[in-house]
C-alpha cells in the first residue's frame, strides 16, 4: 500500500493490521524512552491546510517517536496565503523529498489529487466531508481495546453525518469489521441517498440508545443553524443530545466516544464526559500509536517498496 | 477555383445518396457522379454533411484568453466539423451589448468558421435587468441567454420572454434554480454522498424547465433549453412540445456519455455544469435524442487553463473541452442512423440559432458550401496535446473512439484537409 | 541434536550464567522473538531449579530497530513485553540461532529504551557462524560450523539443519 487515502485502501484486513502494528506502538509508547529508530532517515511533511491542533500534534508526535523527520508547514506561514495553488505548494514540498506528506485541505479529494502529484507516499488526515480515515483507525482500535472486538457491536453514530467526514471514514471501517452501525440525525443532516450506505437509519436517539455497546457523537457546527439545517442548537440538544438523562439509559459498558473537539453540552453533557465510558482521551492517546502504525505500514513495511535488492 | 470532394455518401435534410459534390465562389455548383474540379478531396468512405453547428460554444475572449481565443476554440471546431459556433456570452466584459457583440464579430471574422454570437438576457448576466436585446438583434444575435446562470426571478424572465418575441429572437435558458444549486459541486447522489462533495439535485434543475415552459405557455414566447441532464426535464420538454408549446432543447455531449460516478476521481475534468449526472439520466438523455424529445447536441465547449481548472474539485470552476469529440462520440455512443446523428449536429441546431439556408442547408447547386466529410468508422484516441484548443481539459484523455472528420469546407474554402488545418 | 542434548545444553548454560552472575542477584532475562523466546523461558525455570529463584522475564520484537527496514517488508511478529526496569541489571539476551548477529545489534540498540543495564550477556542455542558484526555470545548451547545457504532452526525438540528454498 502506498497511500492511505480511504478507509477502502485498507479493507478489515488492513484495518486489523493497522490495530495489530498499534500494540506494538502502544508498547514502544510506554517505554521508559518511548522512541524506535524504525523510520530514521525518512522524512514525514505536513501540509495542513486546515487549523487542526490534535490530529496534527498527533501526526508529529508518531512521527518523532518513530525517528523521522517532520517537515512542518501551516498554511498562515507560507505562499499559500500569496495565492500560491495546492498544486504548486505539493511540487515544492516534493521536490524538498519527504518520503510521506500528511495532507489535511476543506476540500474532499485534495489527498487523492496530491496522491498524482508527488511520489512520496500520501495520508489523508481530513478532507473535507469525504474522509478522516486515521481517526476511523483509531476508534477501531479503542473500541477493540475496550471491548475485544468490533465485529457484532452495535454502534450508533449520531449527529451531523452529512457534513461528517468522521461519520464516512468510520462508517466505512465499523462495517468492514462486522459491526452493526445505526445512524441517528434529523434529516436535514444525513447525507443524501444515504440509504445506499450499510447502516440502519432513525431519527430517534431515544428509540436505539438502550440497545448499544457505543454511542459516537459527532460535532454539531454553529453554522448549520443559519443554513436553516437546524431550527437551534437548543432543540438539537434536546433531541439529539447525549444528556446525563439519556446516558443513563445505556447499558453500563456501552462507550461513550467523540471524535473532539466537543461543544461540551451541545453533543454531549459535560457529566457524561467524566464518566468512566467515556474515552476522549484514550481515543486521542491510541491516536499516536495508531499512526505510528500507518507511517510504519507505508514507509517501512509496505510489500512493495522496495520489490528488488531485498535481503536478509 | 473549384474543388471536388469525391466518392462520399452525401447525406443532408433530403436524404442519403453516392455523388460527388462540386464547390466553387462559396457555393455548391455540382452534385452528382464522376465530377472534377481543381482540387480534389478524397471522400472515400465517409459522409459528406451540412457543416455541423455548434450552438453553445465558450470561446472565452474577450476575457480569458488564455483558456481560448475566438480564433483558436475555431481552429477546434473546424476539426470537428463545424462551419459555425454561437460563442456564449459569459465573456469578461460579458456579451450583453452592441459593442462587445461587435468585437466578437470583428475577431469571428478572421476565424477559419463561422463565428455567431449569443447575447446575455440581463445586464452583466446578473439576472437584474434586461440587457438593450434589440441593439444586439439589429447586429444579427439570434440567441439570447445568461449561460452560466438561469434567469432566477420568474417575473423577470416573462417581460424577457414578451421582449424578445417582438424581436423574434429566441431566448435560450440555463436552467438552475441558484437557491437548490448553491454550494453544489456535482450530482446530489449516491456519489456526492460517498465522495463528500456537496451536491445539486436534478430539482435545480428541472424547477426552471417546469417554470420556463409554464412561461413559454403564457407568454407565447419560444424558449430554447440548453444543455438539459435529467430525465425530468426531458420528459417535461417532450410532453410541453406535444401540447403545442413553442420548446426547443439540445444536450451536451457529456451528458450522454460520461455519469456522476467519474467525479470519483476527484478530477476537476470531470466537473461540470450541469453536473454529469447518473446513468439513468444519461439514457434518459440518450432516449430524448433518439425520439426527437431533443432537437440537437451541442459540445457547451468550456476551455480552462490548467492553472485555473488545477484545483480541489470544489474550487475548481465547471466545464469541459467539447468541440473536437463531439462528432466521434455521437457516434460512439449514440446507436442512431448517421442521418439522424447528422440531423442533431447540423440543420437541427442551425434552425434553432436561425441560420437556417446558410447551415445546415440541403447539399445542392446554388446551396452555400459549409460542408463537412467525415469518416464514420475510424477509430482513434483521444490526445490532449493533440487538440487545437488552447486548453486541454477534456475527460476524454485515453478514451478511443468512432468517427473522425476528414474534412471540412466553410464557405467553399477548405479549412481542414486530411485533418491537417489549412490557415 | 536431539530433544536430551537440548535440555542438558540449557541446563549448562543455566549453570553458567549463575557462575558468571555471581548468583541470580540481579539478572533478568530477555527472549528475542520469537526464536528466544522458548529458550529463555526454558533457562528460567533451569535457573529457579537450581538457586530457588526465578529471574525476570522478558520477551522483545527488535523489528523497529532492525537495520534492514525498507530493504525488506519487516512486520514485529509477537509482543515486546519487558514489565521491568534495567538500568543497574545484568540483562541476559537469549535467542536461539546467533548468524550475523544484526539481530543481537537491534535487540541492544532496543534495550536501550528500557534503561542502562550494568551489563548485557548473551546466550545462544546454536552459534553457527558468519558474523557481521563485532558480536560474540557468552553461553552458547552448541558451536555448529554451516554454510550461508544452509538454514538452521533451533527447538525443544532439537536442531534442524536445511537448505535454503530459494
Amino acid at each position: 500500500m502506498k497511500h492511505l487515502l480511504s478507509i477502502n485502501d485498507l479493507g478489515a484486513e488492513g484495518i486489523d493490521e493497522v490495530c495489530r502494528l498499534a500494540d506494538h506502538f502502544t508498547e514502544v509508547s510506554q517505554r521508559p524512552i518511548p522512541k524506535v529508530p524504525a523510520l530514521r532517515g525518512k522524512t514525514v511533511a505536513m501540509l495542513f491546510y486546515e487549523d487542526s491542533t490534535r490530529t496534527r500534534l498527533s501526526f508529529e508526535v508518531a512521527a518523532r517517536r518513530l525517528s523521522a523527520d517532520v517537515m512542518g508547514f501551516s498554511v498562515s506561514a507560507s505562499s499559500v496565503n500569496k495565492g500560491e495553488s495546492v498544486r504548486d505548494t505539493v511540487a515544492t514540498v516534493s521536490a524538498m523529498g519527504p518520503d510521506a506528506i500528511v495532507v489535511r485541505h476543506r476540500s474532499a479529494g485534495v489527498p487523492q489529487q496530491t496522491a498524482a502529484w508527488t511520489h512520496a507516499s500520501v495520508i489523508n488526515a481530513g478532507d473535507g466531508w469525504h474522509e478522516h480515515p486515521t481517526q476511523a483507525l483509531l476508534d477501531c482500535y479503542t473500541i477493540r481495546d475496550r471491548l475485544g472486538s468490533v465485529a457484532g457491536r452495535r454502534i450508533v453514530i449520531v449527529g451531523d453525518i452529512k457534513h461528517s467526514r468522521v461519520a464516512r471514514s468510520c462508517v466505512m471501517a465499523f462495517t468492514a469489521l462486522g459491526a452493526k452501525v445505526t445512524l441517528v440525525a434529523p434529516p436535514t443532516l444525513l447525507p443524501p441517498e444515504v440509504g445506499s450506505w450499510p447502516v440502519d437509519i432513525s431519527f430517534s436517539l431515544d428509540a436505539v440508545l438502550s440497545d448499544c455497546d457505543v454511542v459516537y457523537g459527532l460535532r454539531v457546527q454553529k453554522e448549520r443553524q443559519s443554513e436553516a439545517l437546524l431550527p437551534s442548537l437548543r432543540e438539537y440538544t434536546a433531541q439529539w443530545g447525549l444528556t446525563v438523562a439519556r446516558a443513563a439509559r445505556l447499558h453500563p459498558d456501552a462507550l461513550v466516544m467523540h471524535p473532539g473537539p466537543v461543544n461540551r453540552g451541545v453533543e454531549i453533557a459535560p457529566e457524561v464526559l467524566d464518566q468512566p465510558n467515556a474515552t476522549l482521551n484514550e481515543q486521542v492517546r491510541h491516536g499516536v500509536a495508531v499512526r505510528m502504525a500507518v507511517l510504519y505500514l507505508l514507509l517501512a513495511a509496505d510489500p512493495d517498496l522496495r520489490p528488488e535488492g531485498a535481503g536478509t | 477555383m473549384s474543388t471536388v470532394i469525391k466518392g462520399g455518401l452525401v447525406i443532408d435534410q433530403t436524404g442519403e445518396r453516392n455523388a460527388d459534390v462540386v464547390v466553387e465562389d462559396g457555393r455548391v455548383v455540382a452534385v452528382g457522379p464522376d465530377l472534377s474540379g481543381d482540387e480534389v478531396l478524397d471522400a472515400s468512405g465517409c459522409v459528406v454533411a451540412p457543416g455541423f453547428v455548434d450552438i453553445h460554444a465558450h470561446l472565452r475572449q474577450p476575457g480569458a484568453e488564455e483558456a481560448e481565443t475566438i480564433e483558436t476554440g475555431s481552429w477546434a471546431a473546424v476539426r470537428g466539423g463545424y462551419s459555425a459556433v454561437v460563442a456564449m456570452p459569459n465573456t469578461n466584459p460579458p456579451i450583453d451589448c452592441a459593442a462587445v457583440v461587435q468585437e466578437v464579430l470583428a475577431l469571428g471574422r478572421l476565424a477559419p468558421c463561422d463565428v455567431y454570437t449569443s447575447g446575455a438576457i440581463t445586464v452583466g448576466r446578473k439576472g437584474e435587468q434586461l440587457a438593450p436585446m434589440a441593439e444586439m438583434a439589429a447586429l444579427g444575435v439570434r440567441l439570447f441567454t445568461d449561460d452560466g446562470r438561469g434567469v432566477q426571478e420568474a417575473g423577470l424572465m416573462r417581460r424577457a420572454m414578451e421582449y424578445a418575441a417582438g424581436l423574434g429572437v429566441v431566448l435560450a435558458q440555463h436552467c438552475e434554480v441558484d437557491s437548490l444549486a448553491v454550494g453544489g459541486h456535482m450530482h446530489e447522489g449516491e456519489w456526492s454522498s460517498r465522495l463528500g462533495i456537496p451536491g445539486v439535485p436534478a430539482e435545480a434543475e428541472e424547477l426552471m424547465v417546469m417554470r420556463d415552459i409554464a412561461l413559454s405557455r403564457f407568454t407565447g414566447a419560444p424558449i430554447h433549453f440548453q444543455h438539459l441532464s435529467t430525465r425530468g426535464s426531458i420528459a417535461m420538454v417532450r410532453a410541453a412540445r406535444e401540447a403545442g408549446v413553442e420548446v426547443t432543447a439540445e444536450a451536451a455531449t457529456h451528458h450522454f456519455t460520461l455519469t456522476d460516478e467519474a467525479c470519483a476521481s476527484y478530477d476537476p475534468v470531470f466537473k461540470v455544469n450541469p453536473p454529469l449526472r447518473p446513468a439513468d439520466d444519461r439514457d434518459a438523455v440518450r432516449e430524448g435524442l433518439s425520439d426527437g424529445a431533443v432537437d440537437a447536441i451541442a459540445t457547451d465547449h468550456a476551455p480552462h487553463s490548467p492553472d485555473t481548472k488545477e484545483m480541489p474539485f470544489d474550487q475548481a470552476p465547471p466545464g469541459m473541452l467539447g468541440l473536437e469529440t463531439a462528432l466521434a462520440l455521437a457516434l460512439t455512443e449514440l446507436n442512431l442512423p448517421l442521418a439522424e446523428v447528422v440531423g442533431l449536429l447540423s440543420w437541427q441546431p442551425a434552425a434553432i440559432a436561425g441560420l437556417k439556408g446558410v447551415h445546415g442547408a440541403p447539399i445542392a447547386p446554388g446551396g452555400s458550401a459549409n460542408l463537412c466529410v467525415f469518416d464514420p468508422n475510424e477509430t482513434w484516441t483521444v490526445d490532449p496535446a493533440a487538440l487545437a484548443s488552447r486548453s486541454r481539459n477534456t475527460p476524454y484523455a485515453g478514451r478511443q473512439v468512432r468517427g473522425r472528420v476528414r474534412h471540412t469546407i466553410v464557405g467553399g474554402r477548405p479549412v481542414l484537409v486530411d485533418q491537417e488545418m489549412r490557415p | 541434536m536431539e530433544a536430551e542434548d537440548i535440555k542438558r545444553a540449557t541446563w549448562r548454560m543455566a549453570h553458567e550464567i549463575i557462575e558468571r552472575n555471581h548468583g541470580l542477584e540481579g539478572v533478568v532475562l530477555v527472549g528475542l522473538q520469537t526464536g528466544g523466546v522458548w529458550l529463555a523461558a526454558d533457562i528460567a525455570s533451569a535457573l529457579n531449579a537450581i538457586e530457588g529463584v526465578e529471574p525476570p522475564l522478558g520477551t522483545l520484537d527488535v523489528a523497529f530497530h532492525r537495520d534492514d527496514i525498507g530493504l525488506r517488508p519487516l512486520l514485529p511478529e509477537a509482543p515486546t513485553k519487558i514489565p521491568f526496569n534495567l538500568d543497574g541489571q545484568a540483562v541476559v539476551i537469549v535467542d536461539d540461532v546467533l548468524y550475523t548477529g544484526r539481530t543481537i545489534r537491534a535487540a541492544l540498540d532496543a534495550l536501550n529504551s528500557y534503561g542502562r543495564p550494568r551489563t548485557v550477556q548473551l546466550a545462544v542455542m546454536v552459534d553457527r557462524g558468519h558474523r557481521e558484526l563485532p558480536i560474540r555470545p557468552d553461553f552458547v548451547g552448541k558451536n555448529l560450523p554451516t554454510r550461508r545457504d544452509e538454514m538452521v532452526d533451533a527447538h525443544r525438540d532439537g536442531i534442524d539443519l536445511g537448505e535454503i528454498v530459494k
